[in-house]
């Protein structure tokens, strides 16, 4: 404003923020894009792509449903660029799967490559479960819920186990007052954050099939298949090289025998039960190596798991040879 | 007019600025949020500079991220109390701090009668002074 006013005079509105005035230099740069190259370019949206590609082993179906959404938010960008109005794409999701496969991992993938693209403006992720969205009495959740929605604004909200938000069984459950109020925010704050569901396959059917309104509100459903022994190996190899400490070559052969019959014992739970067998055999490893007080150990054998480590498990005593 | 010179209460920051728009207010929340702040809402309907306990709006907000949460909750503020003087502020927790640090008007009645000066003839000639407003003689909730 070239001259003074005095404040209250409202006769004179206030000068309009400008809207490059609020985004960051890379914004500015990405809003001249006009080529698919110069957004990826600019966005380093394909370092996180090649990033899920290396470090998640398997799920496909994942990997090309995400690469689907990234490019349609990449086309969108143009669009937006050469003034071609489109409507906010709907970016809520529905992550279904059994336990360890990868789901949260994911969101927190996810929640990088909708920052990068300029879609959530500060790509954080806020889990969450049921105990962190329903209060205990009446009154209780709608603050609570809010107070949630309100740390995960600008970011990716991720409710884990979703379908426990909705109990039929219990017709004064307070959850359905979360939901309504997590339907409010999903439709009128589009631009500030997106949620992403994630539970059991069959639980979710249930639960989108009890509210209509939540299953409408939602374009991508996900879903994550279960990992083959072999993939399986490769997590296990992956975490142990995390945590320096291999394998020895009799060692991989046992536990790849172990995978096979964990995979068909009940509450098998993917890469987390790889997670849980490889830290018992780290366990065994550490008492192995304590019973003997006079050895000299050197970083080899600290680091190494050997077959006995995998092969004293419970698995395979339990299955008859 | 003497007491009332601009036609509106100026208390805290930006107050002898023109009303901040949402967008404003939102680069203010963020730039404290960058700081580590914790953002409140509090309302009041009596703006005596020596009020300084107004109401809470809800809880504090701590650990959000984005501007977008304590703006949802700004909307909420104003669309309960319209006609209220509404703050925001910014608490400060560092350890010898400990105290607000940001705190600015972002909802105010649409007419500000300002304040009056009473005067009282004490002791002879001696003058006691002080100030009160006009928008509060009526009750609480009434006002405005």
């Amino acid at each position: 404003m070239s001259d003074y006013s005095i404040p209250g005079v409202r006769a004179q509105t206030p000068a309009p923020v400008a809207a490059a005035d609020t985004t960051d230099a890379k914004a500015v740069v990405l809003g001249q894009a006009r080529s698919v190259g110069e957004v990826l370019a600019q966005s380093q949206v394909e370092d996180v792509l090649a990033e899920l590609d290396r470090d998640l082993v398997g799920l496909a179906p994942v990997k090309a449903r995400i690469r689907d959404i990234a490019a349609l938010l990449v086309i969108d960008k143009l669009r937006t660029n050469l003034g071609l109005v489109s409507e906010a794409p709907s970016l809520h999701m529905n992550f279904v799967g059994n336990p360890g496969t990868g789901k949260t991992t994911v969101a927190m993938r996810m929640a990088q490559i909708l920052h990068r693209l300029g879609y959530v403006r500060k790509g954080h992720l806020v889990a969450v479960t049921r105990d962190d969205l329903v209060g205990q009495y009446i009154g209780h959740t709608a603050p609570k819920t809010r107070e949630v929605l309100k740390k995960a604004m600008g970011g990716v909200l991720f409710i884990d186990e979703a379908y426990y938000l909705y109990r039929p069984e219990n017709e004064r459950d307070y959850g359905q007052e979360a939901i309504e109020i997590l339907l409010q925010v999903m439709e009128n704050q589009r631009d500030d954050l997106v949620v992403i569901l994630a539970g059991y396959k069959d639980r979710m059917d249930t639960f989108f099939q009890s509210n209509p309104g939540m299953s409408s509100r939602i374009a991508h459903h996900l879903d994550f298949p279960d990992y083959a022994v072999d993939e399986l190996m490769q997590i296990g190899q992956k975490m142990l090289a995390q945590q320096n400490y291999v394998l020895e070559p009799d060692a991989e052969a046992v536990f790849h025998r172990y995978l096979g019959l964990r995979v068909q014992q009940p509450h098998f739970a993917n890469a987390r039960s790889v997670r849980n067998a490889l830290d018992r055999a780290r366990l065994r490893q550490a008492s192995r190596l304590f019973a003997d007080r006079d050895r000299q150990l050197s970083a080899d054998d600290l680091r190494t798991l050997a077959a006995q480590d995998i092969a004293s498990s419970r698995v395979f005593q339990q299955t008859p040879a | 007019m003497m007491t009332n010179p601009t036609g509106r209460l100026t208390q805290g920051q930006f107050s002898f600025l023109p009303a901040l728009t949402d967008a404003e207010i939102a680069m203010q929340i963020d730039y404290g949020l960058k700081k580590g702040y914790a953002w409140s809402i509090e309302y009041t309907d009596d703006p005596h500079p020596r009020n300084t306990f107004w109401e809470m709006f809800g809880m504090p907000m701590f650990d959000l991220s984005d501007a977008a949460g304590v703006i949802m909750e700004m909307q909420a503020c104003r669309k309960a109390f319209p006609q209220h003087y509404i703050r925001l502020m910014a608490f400060d927790s560092t350890r010898g701090v400990e105290s607000v640090a940001m705190s600015f008007i972002v909802n105010r009645p649409a007419d500000e009668p300002g304040f009056m000066l009473l005067r009282q003839e004490v002791d002879g000639r001696s003058m006691r002074y002080t100030t009160r407003g006009y928008g509060t003689e009526k009750p609480e909730t009434k006002r405005y």
